[in-house]
């Protein structure tokens, strides 16, 4: 039961370190320099530009890989986060980054399907996932990306994911 | 064109792609629409930190680059390409530590479409970290 007057710093401090905690774990993340948008419980994962992502330097464009790791990352971070906020809400679970032992376990990718729509131009990219189910053990995740306009979608994947056993 | 020729200027166009760079790809060999691209083991590429294993993506990334790779070397001769769709198969975690090896074949091709097959070892190669199937443009 969430506490109507709970102070708003406390809430912000409590999501915004979990997601924190997800995303500062993973060094591949910070090989790509993706970032986390938050409002609310919707996540925005941001690509900043970076010429090293290109693939194809006479377009130029994106590489497709770059392209299908931001997507998982942007699957993995929006699973995990969204998998943990009853328990975070409630106090159950919280996260403290000095304490490896204490960040959160991650779903493993059982496959990952990418659709490559339109090629990705040097420009920062956004993605969105939408966990489509999720069960104890398996789950579906759809991730869109675009650049300029959020209804010109440069790809979109489905992934299946394996849950973290928890306790 | 002998295939030492051959092998050393595909291995010069991927290597100069500045993601294939920046993943340090290195590009085997490559010809009759087949082609084989090292990864090396990099602390970079983690994507669990409790495992150590390799982020799916920097694989799917490999993975992307060998079919590429493959489809240039395409008798077809297509100067460029790209993906259009790729699935990937993650068979289990890379063993930390170890670098990565692809290989991929065009087991089809049509005068717009390459179908391609790749998959990714490590130093064990009995047992495949992963495998993929794509289909690219052939603009050849």
């Amino acid at each position: 039961m969430s506490d109507r007057n709970e102070p708003l710093e406390r809430i912000k401090s409590r999501r915004d370190g979990m997601l924190a905690a997800i995303t500062g774990s993973i060094p591949y993340l910070r090989f790509l320099g993706i970032q986390f948008d938050r409002r609310g419980d919707e996540l925005t994962a941001v690509l900043p530009f970076q010429q090293k992502l290109i693939g194809n330097p006479l377009l130029p464009a994106l590489h497709g890989g770059a392209t299908a790791s931001f997507l998982e990352t942007a699957a993995i971070v929006e699973l995990t986060f969204a998998s943990l906020w009853e328990e975070m809400e409630s106090g159950a679970v919280a996260a403290d980054a000095a304490l490896p032992a204490a960040l959160p376990r991650l779903p493993k990718t059982i496959d990952i399907t990418v659709d490559y729509l339109r090629s990705g131009l040097p420009r920062d990219t956004y993605a969105r996932a939408r966990v489509v189910r999720s069960g104890r053990r398996y789950a579906s995740v759809h991730v869109e990306a675009w650049q300029d306009n959020r209804a010109r979608l440069i790809a979109q994947a489905t992934g299946h994911f394996l849950m973290p056993s928890r306790g | 064109m002998d295939d030492e020729t051959r092998n050393r200027i595909a291995r010069q166009f991927i290597e100069a792609i500045p993601f294939a760079h920046a993943l340090d790809l290195r590009l085997e060999r490559a010809g009759e629409g087949e082609a084989e691209i090292v990864m090396p083991w990099s602390e970079a590429l983690v994507g669990d930190p409790h495992s150590g294993v390799i982020h799916g993506g920097a694989v799917s990334s490999l993975l992307d680059t060998a079919c590429g790779a493959a489809v240039l070397s395409h008798p077809s001769q297509p100067p460029t390409t790209a993906t259009l769709d790729l699935r990937i198969d993650y068979m289990r975690g890379a063993t930390p530590g170890q670098g990565l090896r692809a290989k991929a074949v065009c087991y089809h091709a049509t005068r717009s479409v390459v179908f391609v097959r790749a998959t990714a070892w490590d130093e064990d190669p009995d047992r495949p970290v992963a495998s993929a199937a794509g289909a690219f443009t052939n603009t050849g």
